[in-house]
């Protein structure tokens, strides 16, 4: 077993909101420099960017997971991870099918594809961070079919979070971790009636810019890195665990 | 405080009875909106006609935990079959609107404010 860390929330130059500075390139040369060996690329609603970051991950020795920072249509962010990009690539063409809006790049940013060389090959045209048409409970169950990982983004947070936009967890709710902003906030949140309690807990750094990048990260303990070890390590089953320091 | 019935402002609103819940006869106290449940479970109050354009089971949870007199889903949004399935075993009165939260609202103001003292 090896101790590894992790990062499951990253974004790229294709979410509005991130620096054209978060190419692949720099995100995986930034990712080695700062000692992750797994992350996952989440862009929201969407994840052209991720094939190249995965070629460019293999040379470097990092592990790229396919990912995505879905909107419910609550305004809940939902991070699904997968272990093959062309199921990434199926929720994608889903939750396209609900976005109305144009993007307007002067109002929300450039949403750019990049490839291996950091030069722009082209342009997301519907505004991927306004809300999907999916609920919270369809997304879910959308991305378990599709094999991937469901993870409640930034539980924590007062915008955007589970708690924020629905007051609690639904009981019962199948997700496979809790993302959390700040473990000691996250401390004072357990047993007061939002539900958290029994998920395993990740730290991601949500990084919009290269210098936010190895800030926040889950530790793993798994076999290798892979997408089954990583499914492992999150349910704590058979040795593999994940785990936030300090909590 | 108001005296008013949800069915008179069901009446005066033209809205639609999606679940009737305990019976029209409750009483209106006040009404807010918002559609962060973070903030409605922090600032509104008992007796209130909570209006929101979430459609999320969740607002029964919290309607009831709140003690709101009855949820109003505005802007001509149809609620989760869920929610609409947790109000009736809930009891609790779930209304909708053709119009969005401001006319909504601003038509409810001026209902409520008449029976303030």
């Amino acid at each position: 077993m090896i101790e590894l860390r992790a990062d499951l929330h990253i974004h790229t130059c294709l979410s509005p909101c991130g620096d054209l500075d978060m190419t692949p390139k720099r995100i995986l040369k930034k990712a080695k420099e700062v000692g992750l060996d797994l992350i996952a690329i989440t862009d929201h609603n969407a994840c052209g960017n991720v094939e190249v970051a995965q070629s460019i991950g293999e040379e470097l020795g990092i592990q790229v997971m396919a990912g995505m920072e879905v909107t419910s249509k609550e305004e809940v962010h939902l991070l699904g991870i997968f272990g093959e990009v062309q199921r990434a690539k199926e929720l994608e063409e889903v939750l396209h099918k609900g976005l109305k809006i144009q993007n307007d790049p002067e109002i929300f940013g450039y949403q750019a594809l990049v490839n291996e060389k950091d030069e722009v090959e082209g342009f997301v045209s519907p505004l991927l961070i306004s809300a999907s048409h999916l609920s919270l409970e369809e997304v879910l169950r959308k991305v378990h079919e599709l094999g991937g990982l469901c993870i409640a983004a930034h539980v924590d947070k007062p915008s955007y979070s589970i708690i924020s936009q629905l007051g609690f967890i639904p009981k019962a709710l199948e997700l496979d971790a809790v993302e959390v902003w700040d473990i000691s906030h996250y401390l004072t949140l357990l047993n007061q009636g939002y539900g958290l309690e029994g998920f395993t807990v990740v730290y991601g750094s949500d990084s919009h810019f290269l210098h936010q990048l190895g800030g926040r990260y889950t530790k793993i303990v798994v076999e290798d890195p892979s997408f089954y070890e990583l499914s492992l390590a999150l349910r704590n089953q058979e040795g593999r665990r994940a785990w936030v320091e300090g909590s | 405080m108001p005296k008013i019935s949800l069915e008179e402002v069901v009446k005066q609103l033209g809205l639609e009875i999606v679940v009737p819940g305990e019976g029209l006869r409750k009483e209106v106290r006040w009404a807010y909106c918002g559609d962060l449940l973070s903030d409605v479970m922090a600032n509104s109050k008992e007796g209130d006609l909570w209006i929101t354009i979430q459609t999320h089971q969740n607002i029964v949870a919290v309607a009831i935990l709140k003690e709101h007199s009855g949820i109003l889903i505005a802007g001509n949004k149809e609620p989760d079959p869920e929610t609409v399935g947790k109000s009736q075993k809930e009891r609790l009165c779930l209304l909708r609107a053709k119009e969005n939260s401001f006319e909504v609202c601003g038509r409810l103001y001026e209902i409520l404010k008449k029976d303030v003292g």
